[in-house]
């Protein structure tokens, strides 16, 4: 086997395995085939999706998320028959869920905000770099070569789609049973203004999506995590750490000075889409504060991932 | 940051007294008509964090279409040298090219041109083996979507797969995954496949057709780099050989170029062995033993039959006369060393 005979022009070495494949790649002969960067970029990211949402845990994920919006009506249902949602204790919107179906919707973000939502997201975004790392795949999937900065631009992109869709599902559900147990109709905004119940549901979208941003902000955290290590579990763990310490802070009020930093701090502020006019100035900070967040930890992870030694 | 990813140049490295290697057989950058060499590395190092020194100022030169064999015993830095040539571990000094494209900072533009398999195959259990390639060539920005299908059976097929493409990868066997692995580095026409030890886990059977097919697609002018600690194998389909020992490389050259660098002895049998011993040692020849119905020495320049002629000019009764060449294994073993315990 000599090397004389072996080697050929470099032009002939793709030749056998081409018409093996019955194809050729060759960019600069072929060039339709460069069928466009995004081309490309959408082809890879809807593998990405299917990854993600054909994985029966993250499944089971948003199966928890539907499910718990059902137990919330159930439970309003029975105990607000006779009682009449008297009280003015547990949190904002449970008194108004009897008279309006819609803010079943408005309840059940704002309690999944303090730990379901939080957790689903951080499964899914700890896991995103680092579950790839500890599988081994990731070392493939750069030698393809997948590209550093696309992978992880896609990585990123597929968590926040996943956080839409979660928050999607929470919504969709709680509306679901709000008009199936509640009487739905138009809707009383906190500033005492009534909007048509079409106008409601428009606001309930804004709501969802200010939701999915702030999650958005937390699944950014959760990827600069994920690019740290090979072991997912503790990527996920330390994001929600994170989180819940991030909560934890915000409710003691000696430490008010941090509180506007702090990435949990505007997550509730959704409140100000349902006032008539529209509290800007809050939701502008808690967009703000979510857009940092996702420049800060978007950047922590690009210089990361992008420098770091792929051994596992 | 981007430019911090590109090792840290340092040509004045530059060494080809490696360790009593081989002056570098400078045909090999020659042999493939001008063309660059599919790889080239020179004073390619990595220190890891631990303060481990892996790989030690390697200067590797793999022509065009060439099999390369990387041997090495466990641990001596096949593949870190292998992930380095790839991107995914960034050198600590030294240049490298892959078809001549500076690496780490051409990944993007010169990885799809190869094909990989390192340590092992890695993929989604939760898939199909088709599945899994879809994945990867997915994730392949210069592979066509509406040729994928064709693609990926063509692949699957050539590694004997076809009729476990719809099982669950975790359902492979060791062996099913070892050659799905193969199979992801021939999605595309390739100019080169670096596959490190890629008969791993494979029965005999597994291992004879793994040969063949990288005997096929070397002769479809594919260059391959296959790290290895068989002998046996890469004495079958490889014609140049580097040897790797505790990170350096110790010899580089043709699978002749090694056999001929052992010290040939020659071996006379007759009754009288001490006089042959006495006649060896007059001729010049080092190492000269005698034994109970033989003696033996180091040939040397010398001719055998010239060695001949003066043992029976001293009347000595040449029984049988023999020049045996070292085993590549005892060529091996002299260049990696004989312990079993990993180095470093
Ligand atoms: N991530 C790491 N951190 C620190 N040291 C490492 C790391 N990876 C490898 N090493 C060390 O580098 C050396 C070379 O390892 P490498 O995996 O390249 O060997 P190898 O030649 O591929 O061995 P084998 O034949 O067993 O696969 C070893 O001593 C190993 O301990
Ligand atoms: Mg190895």
């Amino acid at each position: 086997m000599s090397t004389a005979e072996a080697s050929g022009p470099a032009a002939e070495a793709s030749g056998p395995a081409a018409d093996l494949t019955g194809t050729r790649l060759d960019p600069v002969r072929q060039p339709g085939y460069r069928a466009g960067p995004v081309i490309h970029w959408i082809r890879f990211l809807c593998s990405e999706l299917s990854l993600i949402f054909l994985r029966w845990r993250n499944l089971a994920l948003l199966a928890v998320l539907a499910a718990i919006p059902v137990l919330i009506g159930v439970a309003l249902k029975l105990s607000a028959s006779p009682a009449g949602g008297g009280s003015g204790q547990g949190p904002a919107f449970i008194g108004q869920v009897a008279g309006n179906g819609v803010f079943l919707a408005l309840l059940s973000l704002t309690v999944l905000l303090t730990l379901v939502l939080p957790l689903v997201v951080a499964v899914v975004a700890g896991d995103s770099v680092a579950g790839e790392a500890g599988h081994g795949t990731l070392r493939y999937l750069l030698a393809i070569p997948a590209g550093r900065t696309r992978l992880l631009g896609i990585k990123y992109v597929a968590v926040v789609i996943f956080c839409l869709a979660a928050c999607g599902v929470v919504t969709a559900m709680s509306l679901a049973m709000g008009a199936a147990l509640f009487p739905v109709g138009p809707v009383t905004l906190l500033s005492g203004t009534t909007i048509s119940l079409g106008a409601g549901l428009l606001r309930l979208v804004f709501v969802t999506l200010y939701v999915a941003g702030a999650m958005a902000a937390l699944a950014a955290i959760g990827l600069a995590v994920s690019t740290l290590t090979e072991h997912p579990i503790g990527a996920i763990a330390a994001v929600l750490v994170l989180a819940l310490a991030s909560e934890v802070t915000d409710s003691v009020p000696q430490f008010a000075v941090v509180h506007p930093y702090l990435p949990t701090h505007w997550w509730l502020s959704f409140d100000a889409l349902l006032r008539s006019p529209i509290a800007w100035p809050e939701l502008l900070h808690g967009l703000t504060s979510f857009g940092i967040y996702v420049i800060i930890f978007g950047a922590i992870a690009w210089a990361r991932f992008t420098t770091a030694d792929v051994t596992s | 940051m981007s430019a911090g990813y590109r090792g840290a140049g340092q040509r004045d490295e530059i060494s080809f007294g490696n360790l009593g290697a081989e002056p570098l057989p400078d045909k090999i950058s020659q042999a493939a008509g001008g063309a660059s060499p599919a790889i080239a590395t020179s004073g390619l190092s990595k220190r890891f964090r631990g303060g481990q020194l892996a790989v030690d100022s390697i200067d590797l030169a793999v022509s065009r279409g060439c099999v390369y064999g990387f041997l090495g015993p466990n641990g001596s830095g096949k593949t870190t040298t292998i992930r380095m040539l790839l991107g995914l571990v960034q050198p600590t000094s030294g240049d490298q090219e892959l078809l001549g494209v500076s690496m780490p900072a051409g990944a993007n533009t010169v990885l799809s041109r190869v094909g990989s398999l390192v340590e092992g195959p890695a993929f989604y259990s939760q898939l199909s083996g088709k599945a899994n390639l879809a994945r990867y060539d997915a994730a392949d920005r210069t592979a066509d979507r509406r040729t994928a299908e064709a693609r990926i059976s063509a692949a699957l097929d050539r590694v004997g797969l076809l009729s476990a493409a719809r099982k669950h990868y975790r359902a492979y066997s060791l062996g099913m995954k070892q050659r799905l692995a193969i199979a992801a580095g021939l999605l595309g026409p390739r100019e080169l496949l670096i596959l490190d030890e890629p008969t791993n886990g494979l029965d005999p059977q597994g291992t004879r057709e793994v040969r063949g097919l990288i005997r096929e697609i070397a002769a479809g002018g594919t260059t391959v780099f296959v790290s290895s600690h068989l002998l046996a194998e890469v004495e079958q389909i490889c014609s140049h050989v580097g040897v790797m020992r505790t990170g350096k490389l110790v010899f580089q050259g043709t699978l002749e170029q090694l056999r001929g660098r052992g010290a040939t002895r020659i071996l006379v049998r007759t009754a009288q062995p001490a006089r042959a011993a006495e006649v060896l040692a007059g001729l010049g020849l080092q190492d000269v033993q005698a034994g109970q119905d033989e003696a033996s020495a180091q040939l040397g320049e010398q001719p055998p039959e010239e060695v001949c002629a003066q043992l029976v000019h001293a009347g000595v009764p040449v029984a049988g006369l023999a020049t045996p060449r070292p085993s590549l294994e005892d060529l091996f073993v002299q260049l990696t060393g004989e312990g079993f315990d990993v180095d470093g």
